[in-house]
């Protein structure tokens, strides 16, 4: 069967868009067709259990149920996971939170999978939980994997520099404040999905929404105890993930009813309950924070202590912490530190990518607390953070010396220009009655690209076609970025053709080259250098080839132009089709592997900080301007302006960027000021969009995107990453504005109207309520 | 039950539960996929028809209920024969597609919107685009394809080749 599905060969990303808005494109969960059966699973709705048994006789009996199967059904690790393999597919000792699945049905019908799935029966002997990451650490805590070595600790990081934390006691001024950041729900609109089918010969075509097809094959072939050649995984442009589909939701669970069911197409779905309950969550946070300051406002050093509630698996939590940690004293140049991170294991939701990485919380408690200082100090935040702020060369908290391009200067150097900042005073004394205004400013970093260790390569492959046209085949996926469009702006730019003439080849682990996770600000940045090498690479054969065909001229007076390949000196040319005519299919192809630049700095001795990443070597920079507006009676937080300045090095595309970076401005202003993502003893209490509240068309303030002039060597046309940097800064700046309009601020968040009333009240100094 | 309803500007009679939801009836037997599902209660837009030029939830609206009524999806939108909606190609234009996936029930809002409002102010756009959910783009370039298409809509604007 030939996997359709999905398209491909479209030519532009204007091509996709326009696709998209007028309802042609095929996502994951948009095949339907003649004996397609349905797969779900039955999730466990007990946080922490020993699993004495799992009936699935009942269901198996019930009409229209093809299969019910349990963990005995599979036949490798079933573990799953991206760094520690500690997720089953199908829960078969224990239960680790209310999300674990622990049975698989696969009917032929929604309803009698529904059905189904109510008469599997589960006996479970529950086990006390913990819920709390401080009470998962204390003595006599249950312990929620046994074989850990490090208990419920899944990963604990120590950074010292200088003389550490000693310092503050000689800091002219030290500000401490503790700060907790709530989970954060992914909630792109596509939930999980994918479909999945055996073909005739044994092979598995698994068709997923996911970030990740090549990584997925290796995940599900250990688990599923499988040859990774066995399966073919398919990633159409997914709708919506910023993380959360950085990992495995549906592939082992279709590949595993695929293997049950030969040669029927196999659908699965989840309800948005369901991604709720089971998909990875941003890392709820408890931050402790010290920063000192010499007299003339010099950062000295900082104290930083910071937990991650990472759930029951890893799912890179571990990754994600260390990115905190690395990112815990800001864009700011400071000499002592002690940076202490926690990611501990809960029988909460599960925690782990989500679009910022564990940047986004440190930012929070960072540029809150240099706010604090600022106050402390007398001074203008804006100008305290000019004073600090990294310049190349400079090292920053953890020990990271910044060797590539660093423009955070300029970005805050453009907010100071801007008439909102200067005209700040007039406007918030223009303020009506009842209503106060403010504000605020923050200054952020982003890592771009994996740490030292794991390598972090792009594999392009351009091929030009027996009929003249180009086709470059993409290893990352398509999100909704616009990644792949730029991929082939950029092999247009290097073979001379016209924009969107080169055909895009979503990544298909048959057809496209293995290239990393759509993640980590990297997409552009590690496979745009890749489809530079590859074009170049091609470029060079098509000329000597078209100079041999003309002969007796040479490559250099050979120009690639649109559809054609011309002779300089004599005008005469060569169309493509024809040229591709004179070559093999091999010569056709060419191919090139780029690893991004891996930091050789070494701030930490300890292998396993390396290992999750630290450090990095190029870094994408950001401030953020927010005005607000408080109603002094309803505790309403109105957002009237945002400005955002980016240093992401050289622009390839400004539009494809201002949408990444407005995308991203409003998820950081809802983790702000709406989104409460609520658990307790591990039910989640904000199960739908009716219930966990994301900004809305009429929330979402007019933003502007500034970005400053910048280029980064290592970049292909001098970009960094810019998918990631516009999450970091919203929160505080919000928070900041909060505090310069009524003199306080909270230190948890959401700031619902509720927060900002105890503000105006001056409760939030004492940390609001629990 | 049989139900007789206008398709996309074609009469149409089709067999099925009456309380079959609109939104399966039109993926999964009319191969209409541009209608998504991301709530399937009413919460997000995604699923956004148009009944009778009104903006409807599929979702929560059940087949019996579509008896000689008049139902546009996306993919009708511009269907041959009509006159071209400006609404897509000035999504595309403005960058207000990103993952896509709220954008079938976006247009259609927005086409049901204009509709009522030929020129409407960014306040009044938000507001009428305020049922669906968009996680990906913050709103801003939505509203400026939306004004975009309405200029064009009203010939204050040229259309795009
Ligand atoms: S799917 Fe109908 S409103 Fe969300
Ligand atoms: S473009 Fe992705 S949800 Fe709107």
């Amino acid at each position: 069967m030939n996997p359709r599905g999905f398209q491909d060969g479209r030519k532009t990303s204007r091509d996709g868009d326009l696709a998209k808005a007028r309802g042609l494109e095929m996502f994951a969960a948009d095949r339907y067709g003649a004996g397609m059966l349905w797969a779900g699973v039955r999730r466990a709705g007990v946080a922490h259990a020993a699993i004495e048994g799992v009936d699935t006789s009942r269901a198996l009996a019930a009409p229209g149920v093809v299969a019910a199967l349990t963990h005995a059904d599979i036949k490798g690790s079933n573990r799953q996971g991206v760094i520690q393999r500690d997720q089953p597919v199908l829960a078969d000792d224990r239960v680790r939170h209310r999300g674990d699945a622990v049975a698989l049905v696969v009917a032929e019908t929604r309803q009698a999978l529904a059905a189904a799935l109510e008469l599997i029966s589960l006996q479970l002997s529950e086990l006390p939980a913990v819920f709390d990451p401080d009470q998962a650490l204390a003595k006599g805590a249950p312990i929620i994997h046994p074989g850990h070595a490090g208990g419920n600790l899944l990963l604990g990081g120590r950074v010292e520099t200088g003389r550490g934390e000693a310092v503050l006691a000689e800091c002219a001024a030290m500000v401490e404040a503790e700060y907790r950041l709530p989970w954060q729900e992914h909630a792109y609109l596509e939930t999980e999905a994918g479909w999945a089918i055996q073909e005739d010969d044994g092979r598995l075509i698994i068709v997923s929404s996911t970030q990740t097809p090549f990584r997925d094959r290796q995940e599900v072939a250990e688990a599923l105890g499988l040859d990774p050649a066995r399966l073919r995984m398919i990633a159409p442009p997914t709708g919506g993930a910023f993380g959360g589909k950085d990992g495995v939701s549906v592939q082992s669970l279709l590949a595993l009813a695929a293997l049950a069911c030969p040669g029927r197409p196999i659908k699965m779905w989840w309800s948005r309950e369901e991604s709720f309950l089971a998909s990875p969550k941003r890392h709820r946070a408890r931050l402790r924070y010290r920063l000192g300051a010499d007299s003339q406002g010099r950062f000295q050093a900082l104290a930083a202590e910071i937990v991650y509630d990472t759930g029951p698996y890893d799912h890179l939590g571990g990754a994600v912490l260390t990115l905190g940690l690395e990112h815990a004293g800001g864009p700011y140049r400071i000499p002592n530190a002690l940076i202490e991170a926690r990611a501990v294991y809960t029988n909460n939701p599960v925690s782990g990518a989500f679009r910022g990485f564990g940047v986004p919380q440190v930012a929070a408690a960072m540029e809150m607390t240099v706010d604090l200082l600022a106050a402390k100090l007398g001074r203008d935040p804006l100008d305290l953070r000019r004073l600090n702020a990294v310049r190349r060369g400079d090292i920053i908290a953890p020990g990271v010396t910044l060797t590539g391009s660093t423009e955070i200067g300029q970005c805050l150097d453009r907010l100071e220009a801007h008439d909102l900042w200067r005209g700040r005073r007039a406007w918030k004394e223009a303020a009506g009655p009842f209503q106060r205004r403010g504000v605020g400013v923050a200054a952020v970093m982003h890592a771009v690209g994996y740490g030292p260790m794991v390598p972090d390569v792009g594999n392009a492959k351009i091929e030009l076609g027996a009929d003249g046209v180009f086709s470059l085949f993409c290893g990352v996926v398509e999100m909704g970025q616009g990644n792949s469009a730029t991929y082939g702006l950029l092999a247009e730019r290097v073979l001379g053709q016209e924009p969107g003439s080169v055909r895009l080849i979503q990544p298909d682990t048959d057809r496209c080259l293995p290239s990393g996770s759509a993640s980590a600000s990297r997409t552009t940045f590690t496979f745009g250098n890749a489809v530079l090498g590859a074009a170049t690479l091609l470029r060079e054969r098509l000329l000597a080839r078209a100079a041999d065909a003309l002969l007796g001229v040479a490559p250099a007076e050979m120009a690639l132009l649109p559809g054609r390949v011309r002779h300089l000196p004599t005008g005469k040319e060569l169309p493509l089709d024809l040229l591709a005519r004179l070559m093999t299919p091999e010569q056709r192809v060419a191919v090139h592997r780029h690893r991004a630049p891996a930091s050789t700095q070494r701030p930490s001795a300890d292998p396993v900080l390396q290992m999750h990443g630290l450090p990095h070597e190029v870094f994408s920079f950001g401030a953020v301007l927010a005005a607000v507006e408080i109603d002094e009676l309803t505790g309403r937080l109105r957002v009237e302006r945002l400005i955002t300045a980016v240093d992401c090095g050289g622009l390839i595309d400004p539009l494809l960027a201002e949408r990444q970076v407005e995308g991203a401005v409003v998820q950081g202003l809802g983790y702000g000021l709406y989104e409460e993502f609520l658990a307790r003893e591990g039910r989640v209490l904000s199960p739908d969009l009716a219930t966990y509240i994301i900004p809305t068309a009429l929330d979402a303030p007019e933003m502007e995107t500034v970005f400053v002039p910048g280029h980064e060597e290592s970049g292909p046309l001098g970009l960094k990453g810019v998918g990631e940097v516009g999450i970091d800064g919203p929160l505080p700046a919000l928070a900041n504005a909060l505090r310069d309009a009524v003199g306080d601020c909270p230190r948890r968040f959401p700031l619902t109207p509720e927060r900002v009333l105890e503000a105006l009240a001056g409760a939030g100094e004492r940390g609001g309520r629990p | 039950m049989r139900i007789n309803f206008v398709l996309n500007g074609e009469p149409r009679r089709v067999e099925c539960d009456p309380d079959r939801r609109v939104v399966d009836l039109l993926r999964e037997e009319l191969g209409l996929t541009g209608v998504k599902e991301a709530c399937g209660a009413g919460e997000c837009g995604a699923c956004t028809v148009l009944v009778d030029g009104q903006a409807r939830l599929s979702c929560l609206m059940l087949a019996a209920q579509l008896e000689g009524r008049e139902l546009t999806t996306i993919e009708g939108l511009a269907a041959a024969g009509q006159t071209l909606d400006p609404l897509p190609a000035s999504f595309v234009e403005t960058g207000a597609v990103q993952c896509g996936f709220c954008t079938p029930g976006m247009v259609l809002s927005a086409r049901a919107l204009l509709e009522r409002a030929p020129a409407p102010s960014r306040r009044e756009i938000r507001q009428g685009l305020s049922g669906n959910l968009c996680r990906c783009t913050g709103y801003q370039k939505i509203i400026d394809a939306v004004e975009l298409a309405a200029a064009r809509g009203r010939g204050d604007e040229p259309w795009p080749r």
